[in-house]
């Protein structure tokens, strides 16, 4: 039985999100969606409460889709089962550092 | 089913849930004398703010015109406007417009009475002759449709966006559904999220509602931007950032579940009052509790539902805030300062729908005069208004 539970909220989000505490690399998700679907995934990492992880590979620069909406784009290669978080994902908004401010 | 509410109706129609006399500082240099008469009366709020003198004229106007909604809050019976004499607020107005509800207001005036403690002895003998005025006012049953329901999210994590914001929208569904009114804000969290709430604008995504709405949010990205940084820190918040939340996009994401699903009417500016409005509306605000609060009050509203995945226990002085949480974890350690556990449905005991209903049933109590938890505590004097220029 898996330890850890994972819900992922749209069919085509790359992420979900883990609503267990003290979750170790080496564990194994449960991903469950909304429709009451399950697959299993073994984490690369520890991951903390409300953190998410791959559920396919991403590639630096691929989109990280939450809700079925981009939430940035990755920033570096990551591998399923791994966490994404700010060291491997980016914002895509709000960005004055990559546009110049005018302040 | 019909759901009525007893409340204190006011000359103007509006019903309030509490009966306060207001004592509202027109300048930030009057705060500490509205706050003094505060403490000494009971029955009265005040709201020490930080605005209203050395600032470019749009902004004073701004300062002037939320003072002028806060004063209508259907939640002050009376008002007593606090004036230091020489500020960039234009007091005759805020004196005029609020008058104009029926309510009874007065002024006093620091510079002209002859210093801080004659203000104080002045203002403490008219706020406790309108707090006994205020006092025999009956409640009278209303129809649930004079509800005006403000919504807030606030030190968010990802529960938010999966329980707590879920049943703050079925909630506001409900309320929209029977006639009532519900306001939304904090325009910052709606970028990435922008486009799914201009496609439930009325008159759709490029008519004037969906339009404004991408306006509104390209205005807000504009303003950070113009920094030259990464908003990241500002938005999403460290805390928002321990909690789970990557970028702003996925905390709006997560946010704008709190509007439900009805259609949106229109986008209020940020000191307008919402007389007239039905249905479901937008308010333009920032995020941060002090601004958006103040603001959310200025609209009318009796309440705000508030949901909270890491723990934000404030509140405003004249308008009960029901603290809804996401996290099982956050509400464990802080239950005494949260009214509803949310926590539930990401443990798999109860469905959006269940938890909806309890805060359908403790928004009912807090309308008929329960008490929220931070409203028992008295944790609501951080509050300002929202500026966009310097200070200059």
């Amino acid at each position: 039985m898996a330890e850890v539970f994972a819900l992922k909220a749209i069919d085509h989000d790359n992420v979900a999100t883990v609503f267990t505490n003290d979750v170790k690399a080496g564990m194994i998700a449960n991903v469950a969606d909304k429709k009451g679907h399950h697959f299993e995934i073994q984490l690369l990492s520890d991951i903390p409460y409300g953190h998410k992880i791959a559920l396919c590979d991403i590639k630096k620069g691929e989109e990280i889709i939450k809700y079925g909406e981009a939430i940035g784009a990755a920033s570096r290669d990551i591998a399923a089962g791994d966490y994404v978080h700010i060291h491997n994902m980016d914002s895509q908004r709000g960005r004055g550092d990559l546009e110049g401010g005018t302040v | 089913m019909g759901y009525t509410f007893n409340g204190y109706r006011r000359p103007d129609g509006q019903v309030g849930i509490r009966n306060y006399v207001g004592i509202i500082p027109s300048v930030t240099c009057a705060s500490d004398v509205a706050s003094a008469i505060c403490r000494q009366v009971q029955g009265c709020v005040t709201f020490p703010h930080h605005q209203g003198c050395c600032q470019m004229p749009p902004d004073l106007e701004r300062v002037t015109d939320t003072l002028i909604s806060l004063g209508k809050s259907p939640n002050l019976g009376a008002v007593l406007i606090v004036s230091l004499g020489c500020e960039g607020t234009d007091v005759e107005r805020l004196y005029k417009e609020v008058s104009a509800t029926g309510k009874h207001v007065e002024i006093i005036r620091i510079q002209e009475l002859g210093g801080v403690s004659n203000a104080i002895q002045k203002g403490t003998d008219i706020a406790r002759n309108m707090a006994i005025e205020i006092s025999g006012l009956q409640r009278e049953e209303t129809d649930i449709s004079e509800v005006v329901m403000s919504i807030k999210c606030g030190a968010s994590d990802t529960t938010s966006g999966i329980a707590s914001n879920c049943v703050i929208g079925y909630v506001a569904d409900k309320l929209v559904d029977l006639g009532a009114t519900v306001i939304f804000g904090e325009t910052t969290e709606f970028i990435g999220g922008e486009h799914l709430l201009a496609r439930r604008a009325v008159g759709g995504e490029n008519g004037p509602v969906g339009r404004k709405i991408y306006q509104i949010v390209n205005e807000m990205e504009g303003r950070a931007k113009a920094i030259g940084c990464d908003m990241r820190k500002g938005q999403p918040t460290p805390g928002n950032i321990a909690g789970g939340l990557s970028s702003i996009e996925e905390k709006s994401l997560g946010a704008i579940m709190k509007s439900g699903s009805r259609p949106i009417q229109g986008v209020l500016e940020y000191p307008q009052h919402a007389a007239g409005c039905k249905g479901l509306w937008i308010k333009d605000t920032p995020g941060r509790e002090p601004e958006i609060l103040t603001g959310m009050a200025a609209t009318g509203a009796q309440f705000m539902m508030f949901s909270t995945g890491r723990g934000a226990p404030q509140g405003f002085p004249c308008m009960p805030v029901i603290k809804i949480c996401g996290n099982p974890n956050t509400y464990e350690r802080m239950k005494n300062d949260m009214d509803l556990n949310a926590g539930v449905i990401i443990e798999g005991k109860n469905s959006i729908n269940e938890v909806g209903e309890a805060a359908f049933e403790k928004m009912l109590r807090v309308l008929n005069g329960e008490m929220t938890r931070n409203e028992a505590i008295q944790y609501f004097t951080s509050i300002d208004i929202h500026c966009l220029g310097p200070v200059i």
